[in-house]
Parts: structure tokens; C-alpha cells; sequence
């Protein structure tokens, strides 16, 4: 047991920030939603200090300070709003994987619904074409138009699209 | 000696692709024979050389070669044969061979397979993978030599292997992702040759089907197992982070899921065809930014490889000269593709169009994510973070009209049909998944969230209509059991995909909203209650390995008093790199994952543990393997091989544009 | 028509820049994992300050000296800190006012530290807990702010101060703020 708890120590002693999987608080919530609360905030919030973590996957020292004070604010009843604007007064943006809704960072929304819209504009302005899309100055391919079949080519055709249907 | 002979094989096989990319398709300008018939012979000399080199850094790591600066780096005497040979791919200069390795397999594998197609087809197409097998040569040869020595000096013994890489899943997960994105190559090439020709018909786009597919279906593969490994191996329970290496694997999925449906439209259709050949050169070029990203330092991510800016401009140089050259070529020659034009606003090729649209929005929303941070930050305005509730918030908007389409769109006809066909299926889906998506979480776990019910909504609906669909071919001409044997395999292809969708919106919907973590203090003999579950704790005892220090925690789980599992958690110290890993215990079940990580002593005898609780996870994964299957099935489908059966005898018949189904 | 051909290729050259740009940067020592004070701008943020010499009770007007001060986060952890104390031992002889805030930190081996090793601070705030650290937004050791006579800060550098970060980062600050106050 011994020699365990040596190791074990020496591991607490050596767990560097970034690689190290993060310690486990065992910490005593209030309610059972508090304790979603802190998972919830603890993953939305980044740890200042890390190659991309949230600060519930980080063993850095700023990440551990931050998930204590995390916990310490929701036990003195903060909301959730209330405590990542507090962290992002201290630590700036960077800190929220939520990012903030401004002039530069609308384009995340608007790019999306621009996208899928003109992509709905697209389809309902077309005017489907019996041919070709465009008269053009190159060659057409003879197989752009709907070649016209002769009998032997339409039994052909017939065949074929019995055999396809199976 | 032997790191000197792979250096000399890297060196022959950068004159071979040299060869390679200018001969051939010289030949297919000037229409000569003898050039373009160079195409096999060279792509399978290059296969050869390259293996070569490759195999010399398997031989390096496996016999311990300390003199050579790579096999310094990532491994040592004290790791584990089946780890030193993996640990080849286990950093920046040697996953860069195994990627230019697999660019070779796919050119040899392309030469091989490719009796059917027009010498000059093959002679563009191996020559162009010829251009991009060059590119990547220099760069490993002149910046990233895996075969760098150590001398004067000569360590002892090398760093250690990142605990993390120790593990199963390295031997697979590079491999199978990167024969993903060097697979995307392929049907890169394809279309380029097909610009430089503009003999822009459907015949680049049948041939070139089969190729997106093994690729995308190893992409796939790829993507799953990175995700379930570090699920298992990290010890926090999650599955995807939407961190920028994660995201830039994801971008070439969503253009490769929409390359293949836009495919399958113009082989059909002849419709789409400047589209698809975009899409193609985009999956590509998603690849390539994947691997600037990954390796330039440019992001910040854990997964990154060791930056340096010198590469990161070199990798810049390599996308200029291959995406900006092939997307020159698209708008110079674009213009000279015809497509066929003729489908109505409601008609299979419009649904198929607007799930395109939805795939490149999606495609959107993780690039802008990902990029969004660094030019913000270039442009003064400070530092964002953009990561899991964007992306998770509008991964979720996307996927209902999405989930929509996926329903109805196999049972739309092509060119013109009426909605009317199939309202009375659809109401009826709509009904059924409205209340089983209430019912069901309900039942299951006793609360309701949105996010939940509308998981479920979506996985029903497409399994309903998809099983209407199957009813309705298989009954078409016959009695439903005959039917169903007499379809095709692409026909199954696609039922297993699609439900593969429907099994990860499922598994995603029900372990987003209904897992349950505690992190709780316990001694011997404490017991916890979990969902239905008691997880009682038994005690802890060594467990070292090799290169390793270790205690194992045993925890006994009851259900409803009657014992469920055992599961044996443990904590690793490595001696070498002084790194301490968690190694989580999982009951994986279908319906249900029990996960339990071991923390630290926190006096008195008691510990700290970690307890998960997590329904239909694996459902995630499940769905991912199906998606995959699906695409395998579509693959094999009989009309690829009737198709070179037909060609070699229809040979007067050369006109290419002759597509059969 | 034919010039949204030319789309895809321009958004490609778009992006070519913003990463060109970027690399250029990150050669030139820019470290993409630097992030900027959020308190630029903003008063110290002066609680609870206890002085690690005789547990004295400071309040903000500690900061507000009417001259610019430098405020330098250290702990004895923390080998960067090491290399950087010897300069500021300088810049106290230059007769530059420095705080010293000793973050998540050992007092008694603070206190050993700064005898065998000089204590080039006007004043030492012990901060054992983080939690003034945390309201400056510190996430690593060392940190250097630099405050104005009304406890404003202006600036926030992340590592250590070496006469190179003086010179080209510190310095110019130092000076206009001085040459303000007067």
C-alpha cells in the first residue's frame, strides 16, 4: 500500500499541465444540478494555459485555480451567466468556448444561413433546360441533349431498364 | 547503413515521380503511346522505392537504431516491440512518409485496377498523382528527413513514446485516416485530368466513383476510431472535442460524403458536373489544409505535431502550387462543361443538391470555427475561442433539415416528380417519430430535453421512410422476401449508410442529454448510485508494467442487487518520460456504457474516483461501422465489374460519354 | 457566369494570405499561445493584500504612487522567474518601483529567496491561494504589468523580462507614462 501511495504522490508531484488527464476533484455539490452546472461550466471554459483544453480536462495550475473558483461561486449561488462573465472579465473571450456575438464574429451565424439560403434561391430561380445549360460559343456534346432513339434503340432502352429496376 | 540506403530510396523515388509527373503527360498531350504506356510501369517503380525507404525506418525502430535523430525522438529501449514500430507514424517526419507510402500504394493500386480506362486516362491520372507525390518528397527530403543522424553524437537510448500513443489504437488510427486522405487523391486527379482534357462528359465520374469511395469509407473508419480511442484512452469520457486536427479530418468528410452523392448524380444524370468536379478538387485540397494545419503551428492544439514556421511555409508553398493551380485550371476551363439540366424543382436531383448545400454549410460552419480565432486575432481585435457550443448548436440546426431530406429523398424520382407521391408516408413517419420522440426519452430516463427528442425524431423518421423505401422496391414487381433478394448491393449500400446516420444521431442525441458523471470520494466498501446502477468500491492493488508504475482500483457494479460487471481502473506512471496516464475501465453494453476512472489518494483511505454513466454511446461508433459497411456494399456493386466486362468487349464502341447503368 | 468560376480560387487566395501572414508572425517569435490582458485599461483590482514581510494589511492605494510601477508575479517554483531576477535587481537600481506579487507560493521559501538572492521590490504581496492573481487574469509565472500613477494598467507581459523585453516591450511604456505624470 506503501509503495502505492509513493508513486501516487510522486505523480501528484510530476503531473504536468498539458498531457496529464485532469485530477479528479471529488468535490460535495448542493443539489444534483449544481453539479451539472460545474461539468457544464468547467467544459465550456478554457484553460488560459493549454494547447486546447476546457478546464475540466486540465491539470494546469490556472485550470485547477479556476475550477475551485468555479465551484466556490456556485455555491454562493452565482448562474452560470454569471460566472463565465466573471471569468471573462479576467481572462478576456479566450476563455469561453461559446464565442461572443460582436460585429467581427457574426459572420459564424450569418455565413451559415447566407449559404443555405442562396443554395434554396438557387434551386427555385433555375429554370430547368430541356438541353443544354447555356448556349455556347465551344462545342456542345452530343449526350448534353436528349438524343432522339430510334425503334431498335428504344427495345434496347426498354431492356435495360427492366434489367435496372431488378 | 540502412538509414543511408532509406534516404537513397527517398532520393530515387523523387527522380522517379519527377519521371513520372512529366512523361506521361506529355504523351497524353502530344498523343504518344510510347510515353503514356511509361504511366504503370513507373508508378509501380515508384511503389517499390518508396517501400523501400519505408521499410528501412520499421527496420531502424525495430532493432533500436539511437544514431538516427527520428528513432531518438519517439521511441526506446524499453517500449514495446508492437509500440516501437508504430511509433514510426508517431510524429511529424515519419507520418509524412507513411502518407507519401500511401500515396504510392493508391497510384499503384490505380495502375493496377485500370485496364478498363483509355491509356490516356491512366497516363494523366498517374502522372498527375505524380505531381503531388513530388511535392511531398521535397518536402520530407529537404526539411523532414526521417533519416537525419544524431552524429557527433549517439544517444544511449531515446525519449519515450507520449504514453498517450501507446495504445492500440496508434497502430490503426494514422493509417486508416490517412489512406482516407490520400484516397481523396484519386478522385482529385481524376477530375484534374479531366479539365486538362475538356472532354468533360460522365465517364471521368463513373470511373472515379469507386475510388472516392474506398477513400471516403477509410476516412470514415479513420474518423470512428479516433474518436472511440479517445474516448477509452483519455479517461474524460468525451468523443469529439471540435479541436482544429479534429475539425480539419471532419472537413474532407463532409466534402467527400457530398463528392459521393454528387457523383452518384452525374454518372446517373449527367447532371452537376461542374459541381462535382469542384467538389472533388475540395475534398482534396480540405486534405492538404488538414495537413498545413496540423503540422505549421499555426493553430494551437493538442494534437499538433512540433511546429516550425519554415515547414509551415514550405506545406503554404505546396497548397499555392496544387490547389490554387487546379482551382486556376477549374475557372479557366469551367466554363466548358455542359451539364445536363433538365430536372424539375421537385425531383431526387434537387433534394440531392440541397443536401450538398447542407454538407458545404456544415463545411462552413467548422472552417470559419476553426479559422475565425486566428484571423480575429490577426486583425487586432483580440483572442475568441470558438469550440463545442458553437459547433454542437449548429451541428444540431443543420442536421434537421438534413435528417429530413435523408427520409424523403430516396423515395423522390428523378428528373420530375410530385410531392403528393409521398405524403401520405411522410405524415405518417412524422406522426409516429413525434410521438415516439416524446415516449421514448421519456420512458428511458424519465425527462425530456429538446435536444433529446429531437435525436430521436430524426433517427425515427429516417428509419421509417428508409424502411417504407426498402417495402416499396422490394415490392415493386414481386413479393416483398423475392424483392429483397433481388436488389442490388449499392440499393443495401445505401440502407446501411443511411440507417448508420440515423444510429449516430441516436447514440449522439442520448449520451449528449442523458449522461451521468460524478466525481466522488470514496473509501473501501462506499458505494455509489448511478442511474439504476451501484457502483461499489473494492479496493486497489499494483499493477506494473514494462516501463511503467502502476495501481489497479476494482469496483463492483450491481443492477437492481445483481452483480453486472467488475471493472478494474488504473493509474500508470511512466518512469521515462515521468508521465502519468489514467487507464479507464469500461463496461461497453449496447444500450449503455459504465466508465470508471481512478484519481488521486485523498488521505485517510479514501479515493478519488470517477464514475460515468453514459446510454447509447456506443451507438455513435455503431453507426459510423454501418456508414462505412454501406459504403463498402456500394462499392462491390456488381455494375462496376459488369461495367469492365462490358468495356472489354464493346471495344469499338469509344466513345466515352456511352454511360450504362 | 464565368467569373464565379473565379470564386473558389479567390476565397483560396484569401485564406493563403491570413495564414502567409500568420506564419510570417509566428517566425518572427510570435507565439500563436500568447493571449492579451483583459485589464488593459482597468485599475488594479486591489482586495485583500497582505505583505509577505510582516502580514500587513495594503490597500489599493498601494498601486496608485502617482508614478508608474511595474508589477511583477513570481514564485519560487518557477525557474523563468529565477532567470529574470537578476534584472530586475538592475532595474531596481535604475530606480524603476517594482511590486512583487508571490503567486501560489511557499512564504517561507519566498522570504529565503529573496535574501539570498536580492529583493528588488519596492513591496512583496504574498498571494498563496492565486486568488489576486485571478482577478489579474494571471495564468502563468512570471507576468509583468506595468501601472500608471492612478493604478491603471497599461500593459501585461507575459514571461520573463530580460534587457531585450525592456527595451523594445517595457521601456517605451515606462517612459510615456512617466513623462505623463509629470
Amino acid at each position: 500500500m506503501t509503495k502505492i501511495r509513493a508513486f501516487l504522490t510522486a505523480l501528484f508531484t510530476f503531473a504536468l499541465s498539458l498531457s496529464a488527464p485532469a485530477a479528479i476533484d471529488a468535490l460535495d455539490f448542493s443539489s444534483v444540478q449544481q453539479e451539472k452546472d460545474y461539468q457544464s461550466l468547467t467544459q465550456e471554459l478554457r484553460c488560459p494555459q493549454c494547447q486546447n483544453n476546457n478546464i475540466a480536462d486540465s491539470n494546469a495550475t490556472i485550470a485547477v485555480d479556476m475550477r475551485a473558483k468555479v465551484f466556490e461561486l456556485l455555491q454562493e449561488g452565482k448562474s452560470k451567466q454569471d460566472i463565465v462573465d466573471y471569468m471573462v472579465a479576467r481572462y478576456g473571450n479566450f476563455v469561453t468556448y461559446n464565442p461572443p456575438l460582436t460585429v467581427a464574429t457574426v459572420i459564424l451565424w450569418v455565413a451559415p444561413v447566407a449559404l443555405i439560403l442562396f443554395g434554396i434561391f438557387f434551386i427555385l430561380r433555375r429554370k430547368p433546360q430541356s438541353g443544354a445549360k447555356q448556349p455556347a460559343a465551344s462545342a456542345n456534346h452530343a449526350e448534353a441533349q436528349s438524343p432522339a432513339l430510334n425503334a431498335e434503340q428504344q427495345r434496347r432502352l426498354q431492356a435495360l431498364l427492366k434489367d435496372k429496376e431488378q | 547503413m540502412i538509414a543511408e540506403l532509406g534516404n537513397y530510396a527517398l532520393a530515387l523515388s523523387l527522380a522517379i515521380s519527377l519521371l513520372l509527373a512529366v512523361l506521361p503527360l506529355w504523351g497524353a498531350e502530344k498523343g504518344n503511346p510510347q510515353l503514356m504506356s511509361l504511366a504503370r510501369p513507373m508508378t509501380y517503380g515508384l511503389f517499390v522505392s518508396l517501400s523501400v525507404a519505408f521499410a528501412a525506418l520499421f527496420y531502424l525502430f525495430a532493432v533500436n537504431d539511437f544514431s538516427v535523430q527520428y528513432v531518438v525522438n519517439n521511441s526506446n529501449t524499453s517500449l514495446p516491440i508492437a509500440y516501437r514500430l508504430s511509433a514510426v507514424w508517431g510524429s511529424h517526419e515519419g507520418s509524412l512518409l507513411l502518407w507519401i507510402w500511401l500515396l504510392t500504394l493508391w497510384s499503384a493500386a490505380v495502375a493496377l485496377f485500370s485496364k478498363h480506362l483509355p491509356q490516356e486516362a491512366v497516363a494523366r491520372v498517374l502522372g498527375i498523382m505524380g505531381i503531388i507525390t513530388i511535392g511531398f518528397l521535397i518536402f520530407v527530403l529537404f526539411t523532414s528527413n526521417p533519416f537525419a543522424r544524431t552524429f557527433p553524437d549517439f544517444p544511449v537510448d531515446g525519449r519515450e513514446l507520449n504514453p498517450l500513443l501507446q495504445d492500440v489504437g496508434l497502430i490503426f488510427h494514422p493509417p486508416l485516416l490517412y489512406m482516407g486522405y490520400v484516397g481523396f487523391s484519386v478522385a482529385f486527379a481524376f477530375s484534374i485530368a479531366t479539365l486538362m482534357t475538356g472532354k468533360l462528359d460522365t465517364a471521368w465520374a463513373r470511373w472515379s466513383r469507386p475510388w472516392t469511395m474506398a477513400a471516403w469509407i477509410f476516412l470514415t473508419l479513420g474518423i470512428v476510431l479516433g474518436s472511440w480511442w479517445a474516448y477509452y484512452e483519455l479517461g474524460w469520457g468525451g468523443w469529439w472535442f471540435w479541436d482544429p486536427v479534429e475539425n480539419a479530418s471532419l472537413m474532407p468528410w463532409l466534402a467527400g460524403t457530398a463528392l459521393l452523392h454528387s457523383l452518384a448524380v452525374t454518372e446517373k444524370r449527367a447532371a452537376f458536373k461542374a459541381w462535382t468536379v469542384l467538389l472533388a478538387i475540395l475534398a482534396f485540397s480540405l486534405c492538404l489544409l488538414g495537413t498545413f494545419l496540423v503540422r505549421s503551428g499555426i493553430l494551437v492544439s493538442v494534437h499538433a505535431f512540433a511546429s516550425d514556421p519554415t515547414r509551415g511555409l514550405y506545406i503554404l508553398a505546396y497548397l499555392v502550387v496544387v490547389i490554387g493551380g487546379s482551382l486556376v485550371l477549374y475557372a479557366y476551363k469551367g466554363s466548358q462543361i455542359r451539364s445536363r439540366d433538365n430536372y424539375q424543382r421537385y425531383s431526387r436531383e434537387s433534394l440531392l443538391l440541397l443536401n450538398n448545400i447542407l454538407l458545404m454549410t456544415a463545411l462552413a460552419v467548422v472552417l470559419l470555427g476553426t479559422l475565425l480565432p486566428l484571423v480575429h486575432k490577426q486583425l487586432g481585435l483580440g483572442s475568441i475561442s470558438v469550440g463545442a457550443p458553437f459547433f454542437n448548436q449548429m451541428f444540431m440546426l443543420i442536421m434537421i433539415p438534413f435528417a429530413f431530406l435523408l427520409g424523403i429523398g430516396p423515395l423522390v424520382k428523378w428528373r420530375r416528380d410530385q410531392v403528393s407521391a409521398i405524403r401520405k408516408p411522410v405524415l405518417i413517419s412524422l406522426a409516429v417519430m413525434l410521438i415516439l420522440g416524446i415516449f421514448l426519452p421519456h420512458f428511458l430516463h424519465d425527462q425530456i430535453t429538446v435536444s433529446a427528442a429531437l435525436g430521436v425524431m430524426m433517427a425515427v423518421f429516417i428509419v421509417m421512410l428508409a424502411g417504407y423505401e426498402l417495402q416499396q422496391r422490394a415490392t415493386h414487381r414481386s413479393g416483398f422476401f423475392r424483392g429483397v433478394g433481388k436488389l442490388s448491393r449499392s440499393h443495401w449500400g445505401m440502407l446501411f449508410a443511411h440507417l448508420g446516420v440515423a444510429m449516430t444521431v441516436w447514440g449522439i442525441a442520448f449520451s449528449q442529454n442523458y449522461s451521468i458523471e460524478r466525481d466522488v470520494r470514496m473509501n473501501v466498501g462506499d458505494s455509489v448510485q448511478i442511474a439504476g446502477y451501484e457502483f461499489k468500491f473494492q479496493g486497489i492493488s499494483d499493477a506494473n508494467g514494462p516501463n511503467y508504475l502502476g495501481g489497479k482500483a476494482q469496483v463492483e457494479v450491481f443492477k437492481n442487487g445483481k452483480p453486472e460487471t467488475t471493472l478494474y481502473a488504473e493509474k500508470r506512471f511512466y518512469t521515462v518520460s515521468k508521465m502519468s496516464m489514467t487507464e479507464a475501465a469500461i463496461d461497453w453494453g449496447f444500450s449503455r456504457d459504465l466508465y470508471v476512472a481512478l484519481g488521486e489518494s485523498l488521505g485517510n483511505g479514501a479515493w478519488a474516483l470517477r464514475l460515468y454513466y453514459k446510454p447509447f454511446i456506443r451507438w455513435i461508433w455503431l453507426g459510423g461501422l454501418f456508414m462505412a459497411f454501406g459504403g463498402l456494399l456500394c462499392m462491390l456493386d456488381r455494375r462496376y465489374r459488369f461495367a469492365a466486362l462490358l468495356n472489354k468487349g464493346a471495344n469499338a464502341n469509344h466513345h466515352p460519354g456511352t454511360s450504362h447503368e | 457566369m464565368n467569373k464565379k468560376l473565379y470564386l473558389p480560387l479567390i476565397v483560396f487566395l484569401l485564406l493563403i494570405i491570413a495564414f502567409f501572414v500568420q506564419l510570417q508572425r509566428n517566425s518572427q517569435g510570435d507565439d500563436p499561445k500568447a493571449l492579451e490582458s483583459a485589464l488593459i485599461g482597468k485599475p488594479i483590482p486591489a482586495k485583500h493584500l497582505t505583505d509577505l514581510f510582516d502580514a500587513k494589511q495594503h490597500d489599493d492605494n498601494l498601486f496608485k504612487q502617482g508614478k508608474p510601477l511595474l508589477v511583477n508575479v513570481w514564485a519560487t517554483w518557477c525557474p523563468t522567474c529565477y532567470a529574470e531576477h537578476q534584472y530586475l535587481n538592475e532595474l531596481k537600481q535604475q530606480g524603476i518601483d517594482i511590486i512583487g506579487i508571490n503567486y501560489k507560493d511557499n512564504s517561507a521559501k519566498a522570504l529565503k529567496w529573496l535574501k539570498d538572492l536580492g529583493n528588488p521590490y519596492q513591496t512583496v504581496i504574498k498571494d498563496e491561494k492565486g486568488a489576486f492573481g485571478l482577478d489579474l487574469g494571471v495564468y502563468g509565472a512570471p507576468e509583468t504589468f506595468i501601472v500608471d500613477g492612478n493604478g491603471i494598467i497599461h500593459y501585461r507581459h507575459a514571461g520573463d523580462v530580460n534587457p531585450r523585453v525592456w527595451q523594445e516591450k517595457l521601456e517605451p511604456v515606462y517612459r510615456k507614462l512617466a513623462e505623463q505624470q509629470k
